[in-house]
């Protein structure tokens, strides 16, 4: 039984509660409710339309495929897709929102209740497998970005961010360490990727989370929570909770209290710090968008987001193991959609599950580690792989031979059965071939077969060592272990 | 429900509009004689009535997912973007240095 | 026609000048040199925030040439007025507002440029209540606005031309453009038209797109024209109006031939006198007018029916939540970082700038309706405010329902007075905002309602008749205001004095 995560203060023991707020970025071409694009790292204030710059007089009109996406995301948590849903404006004064108000959803958002589920992780000391219930998704328009450090006393605004869409999905304060944060923003960021609704990039800025925190005493009621913003990867989410879960406990215990505030993470030194620019009371004067009539979703269109939704991380998996993978290379396999994508490739080219998944899992992904490369530009595709691994199962090569294939596939290009023909790599399966050799051996060794009948019986792998390496490491390992047993009988 | 200096200071800090302490004394009577006079709307019986959302009965349409399909509702117009920017730089908006 | 005058041209209608220039009597260039010079001597008025004659006289010798390769277009040769809320690309928009002051549009407003494209030039971006909030053209920072109206009998106040296209109605009354642009929010274009004894419509919300007029109140903002009569009302909202994919509110419907419907019988349909428009202590001049449009519809072959419309007198409250609230969230843009004006006190942060900027940009009484719209959204307020003013605004809706159960449109009073004296109810906001108490429920309701003159009061000023129709038929509205235009024989106008 693991111990659950608390925090040792001086007055005992402390429980951390944690929600998350996740943006994230909704793949699309363009914008929210304009036409300017969405693409990452373009000159500022080029995809900016008039209507992103708040000009007088311009009009949101709503992207479908941003709905889409979201509602997609939404089923893939399998949450409540709300038939009718609306926007709202959200109002406030900064420099990155030139409306003056953001475009969000707070009373009727697109997606209701939902949930995923992260796994047992002893390491990590989540005992069990553990369902995080999803509040909500709502479509919302991002802010643009400002820039302190190119003049002496201004900041500079590039509006290329502002109105690109992002989901907001808001989780139920459900974790309760660092690590289960952890695991659920890896599992979310995999169904997001799965689903194609976000590329999950969090270096780019597409997936954000910020970081609700309070604790309490094991059973009591939640603390007064604080919101650090915008922290952009899972191990300064995880860092941000260890900090702040801490430095709350010791306000509390100095007999402070918490202040419900916005704060800022600081990458460097792992700390949050109260957020300047947001410490006025806020008052957002929600209101329906007057300039948006309510979004109803027809039949036809949810159908369509159901039907397009891809095989999820969960069924997967299952399925995965329902072919006698186990549950470890499952788990691996499916962690990351490019990596499950790949499988699904080699097992429709009519590979074993079994062998494809443990050749895959260390052949494949050992070789990528050292190449430094990412499975979506293997220098080997699946149907090359494919190609390797019916040669072991019709025991044309043998498995360390395949090794061999592999290195040399991975240098030339080459296809495996060519490599195997032109190496002369083939498996010796001729009974008389490896009786001959087997017979040499015997005969070469006759010392040792009179040790090994005399009961020292470790002496059979010397046997088969000794005759692969006669046969250059063709023999068939299975008949030259039926060969030699016959022999040594 | 009637407002007081203190009130209107509030609300005008919130919609960003400078006031003196003289605006605000003139404003406190101004205001309550608007909002004393819309609060007769309270008497008006709405239990089960939803609240308006569509004036005309209409659908809300969907853009496709296009880039720049209509110049005008579309990006890479830098130029009219800065156009009337008061202080445009190096293809940036300037403004006065902020402390997140 | 053989020998046309300069005057003579300005006094022609839409239809004249349309049909004169394709006969051949005149040419389009002769037209905007016209009104060009009409409008040059017209500074007293101050209709004009920014003229541009380049524009119109354009214009006018593309319909002259237009003429000659036989391919006129509906509005060739007709110069108009553009109230200055609509975005003119390459042409100064302000919204009557400081905050705008040299703002310069890259881009064109939808419904500009289909009178564009219709072959209607420009004389010239009209003065407007800032931001469209007024009820006198008083707010305007580039100063009142006119009428060319005198009361009758000595008394040379300077009187209101109605707000807020109180530019539109005071040139199209000065014969300095036979037709403009306007907008009506909460009675916006029927009030000033009224008041100036010209014609207005406010078609069903979202027949004309919102994309490109500076924004007031988004869900009840709606474009029309203005112009001497029924008919140049119906030719230009054929063509300012259209679906535009860049509104979402706008309407897919084709634009019906609305000038070619024209038709002034109205038997077989029955007009609505709703009971709770005769309010206690009515004028009785406009009591008296009213009594002969109804007269009128009974002699044009309508039925008269009586109409209650319950929730009457909550409308104008409803509208002073629901306008304001909408502009405080549409007018935040208003900030000094993107455009228009930035006042950025010496050693000023960034939220000081927005303070200072927003203060120094708006008009006394934009900042009135901000305030109260800040507060009606704000924390503890928003469902006692707005979503009661919402809830009631579906009753208001509800009444009109019902009563297209008896009637086919409805007739009204345009608004409770005559035009009064510029500084006479400047000074008390609330009895500014009564002057649209008849106007704002066809506002709330998103209905088509238009106003035509319908006789003078003691003072010899114009009063106007209101007609409201069902969602749709600005055909109905425009019959009926037909009807009464061809049996009131109006044909007052101010003598030229400025």
């Amino acid at each position: 039984m693991m111990t659950d995560y608390r925090i040792k203060g001086e007055t005992g023991e402390w429980e951390v509660v944690i929600g998350l707020e996740v943006h994230a970025q909704v793949t699309s071409n363009a914008k929210l409710f304009s036409g300017a694009a969405t693409a990452f790292g373009a000159e500022p204030n080029t995809q900016v339309s008039l209507v992103d710059a708040a000009m007088p007089g311009m009009l949101p009109v709503p992207n479908r495929e941003c709905i889409r996406q979201a509602v997609r995301t939404g089923m893939a948590i399998e949450a409540q897709i709300n038939r009718w849903s609306r926007f709202d404006r959200k109002n406030y004064f900064y420099a990155d929102l030139p409306q003056g108000y953001q475009i969000s959803q707070l009373y009727h958002p697109l997606v209701g209740e939902g949930a995923l589920t992260i796994e047992a992780d002893d390491k990590a000391g989540i005992a069990a497998d553990k369902v995080i219930g999803i509040e909500r998704i709502h479509v919302e328009q991002d802010a643009g970005k400002l820039m302190h450090d190119q003049h002496p006393t201004m900041s500079y605004v590039d509006l290329n961010r502002s109105g690109v869409a992002l989901m907001e999905i808001v989780s139920r304060p459900d974790m309760r360490s660092p690590a289960e944060a952890g695991a659920y923003l890896r599992k979310l960021r995999a169904i997001l990727r799965y689903v194609g609704s976000c590329d999950g990039n969090m270096e780019e800025g597409s997936m954000r989370a910020d970081v609700n925190v309070s604790v309490r005493k094991p059973g009591d009621e939640f603390g007064t929570r604080t919101e650090t913003k915008n922290v952009n990867s899972v191990r300064f989410v995880m860092q941000a909770i260890e900090y702040e879960a801490r430095r709350q406990v010791e306000v509390l215990e100095s007999g402070g209290a918490i202040v419900q505030e916005t704060r800022l993470f600081n990458p460097d030194s792992g700390t949050t710090r109260t957020m300047r620019s947001k410490e006025d009371a806020h008052d957002y004067r929600y209101f329906p968008d007057p300039d948006l009539l309510p979004l109803e979703l027809d039949d036809a269109f949810l159908e369509e987001c159901r039907a397009s939704l891809p095989e999820l991380p969960d069924a997967k998996r299952a399925r995965y193991e329902g072919l006698g993978i186990s549950a470890y290379n499952a788990a691996v396999l499916t962690a990351e959609v490019e990596s499950a994508r790949w499988f699904d490739a080699l097992l429709d080219a009519g590979v074993e599950a079994k062998a494809a998944a443990n050749w895959v899992t260390s052949e494949l992904f050992g070789a990528l580690n050292r190449m430094g490369r990412d499975i979506t530009d293997s220098p080997v595709s699946p149907a090359q792989a494919a190609e390797l691994l019916a040669l072991i199962a019709d025991g044309t090569i043998s498995g360390s031979i395949a090794k061999q294939v592999f290195e040399k596939m991975l240098e030339s290009g080459d296809g495996a059965a060519a490599i195997v023909e032109r190496e002369g790599l083939k498996q010796e399966s001729d009974t008389g071939a490896i009786e001959a050799a087997v017979d040499a051996v015997l005969a070469a060794n006759a010392d040792k077969v009179a040790e090994y009948r005399g009961g020292k019986e470790a002496l059979f792998g010397f046997f088969v060592g000794q005759t692969m390496k006669a046969m250059a490491g063709k023999g068939n390992p299975k008949l030259v272990n039926e060969v030699l047993r016959a022999r040594l009988g | 429900m009637s407002v007081d200096s203190a009130t209107v200071t509030k609300i005008a800090k919130l919609a960003r509009i400078a006031v003196s302490d003289a605006e605000v004394e003139a404003l406190v009577p101004e205001l309550n004689n608007i909002l004393g006079w819309v609060e007769q709307l309270g008497e008006v019986d709405v239990s089960g009535v939803e609240p308006m959302t569509a004036v005309i009965p209409n659908h809300l349409r969907l853009r496709d997912d296009v880039i720049d399909a209509d110049p005008l509702t579309g990006g890479g117009v830098r130029d009219a973007v800065l156009a009337n920017a008061p202080a445009a730089q190096h293809g940036f908006f300037g403004v006065p240095k902020v402390i997140e | 026609m053989t020998s046309i005058t300069v005057s003579d041209l300005t006094n022609l209608t839409v239809a004249q000048i349309r049909d004169g220039h394709r006969a051949g009597d005149f040419s389009a260039v002769d037209v905007a040199e016209a009104f060009v010079a009409a409008v040059d001597a017209a500074d007293a008025l101050n209709a004009f925030i920014v003229k541009t004659p380049e524009h119109a006289l354009a214009a006018a010798k593309q319909a002259d040439a237009d003429r000659a390769a036989g391919s006129l277009k509906p509005l060739s040769g007709v110069p108009i007025g553009m109230k200055d809320l609509f975005a003119t690309k390459g042409v100064q928009t302000t919204a009557a507002s400081h905050m705008l002051e040299g703002f310069v549009p890259q881009y064109e407003s939808s419904v500009s440029q289909r009178l564009w494209d219709a072959g209607a030039g420009m004389l010239g971006k009209l003065n407007l209540d800032q931001f469209a909030m007024g009820s006198s053209n008083e707010t305007s920072y580039f100063g009142n606005v006119i009428s060319p109206w005198k009361r009758k009998g000595g008394d040379n106040a300077a009187l209101a031309p109605g707000g807020s296209s109180g530019g539109s109605s005071s040139a199209i009354a000065a014969r300095l453009c036979p037709a403009a642009t306007g907008t009506d929010t909460g009675g916006s274009i029927r009030q000033p038209a009224a008041f100036t004894g010209i014609s207005g419509i406010k078609p069903t919300y979202g027949r004309c797109s919102r994309w490109g007029i500076v924004a007031f109140a988004s869900s009840l903002d709606q474009a029309g024209p203005m112009a001497r009569d029924v008919r140049d009302c119906a030719i230009m909202l054929e063509a300012m109006s259209g679906f535009d994919p860049k509104d979402a509110t706008s309407l897919d419907l084709p634009v019906p031939q609305w000038e070619a419907g024209l038709n002034a019988d109205m038997r077989g349909k029955r007009v609505g006198v709703p009971r709770e428009y005769r309010v206690d202590g009515i004028d009785a001049d406009i009591a008296r007018v009213w009594d002969e449009g109804i007269r009128w519809m009974k002699d044009a072959g309508a039925e008269i029916v009586d109409i209650s419309l319950p929730h009457t007198k909550y409308a104008l409250p409803t509208y002073y939540i629901i306008a304001p609230a909408e502009a405080s969230s549409n007018l935040a843009r208003y900030d000094g970082v993107r455009y228009g004006l930035r006042d950025l006190p010496e050693g000023s942060g960034l939220q000081d700038m927005y303070a200072a900027t927003r203060a120094a940009g708006f008009g006394p009484e934009v900042k009135r309706r901000i305030m109260i719209g800040t507060y009606v959204l704000s924390a503890g307020f928003y469902d006692a405010y707005y979503t009661q003013a919402q809830k009631v605004r579906t009753l208001i809706a509800r009444d009109f329902e019902a009563a297209w159960a008896h009637c086919d449109v409805i007739l009204t009073p345009t608004a409770p007075s005559a035009a009064f004296a510029l500084g006479d109810k400047s000074a008390d906001p609330l009895a500014m905002y009564l002057n649209d108490v008849f106007a704002v429920p066809a506002s709330l309701a998103g209905l088509p309602a238009m106003s035509v003159p319908g006789g003078l009061d003691r003072d010899g000023l114009p009063l106007g008749l209101q007609i409201i129709g069902k969602a749709f038929d600005e055909q109905g509205v425009l019959n009926a205001g037909l009807a009464i235009e061809q049996r009131s024989g109006f044909a007052a106008r101010p003598d030229k004095w400025w």
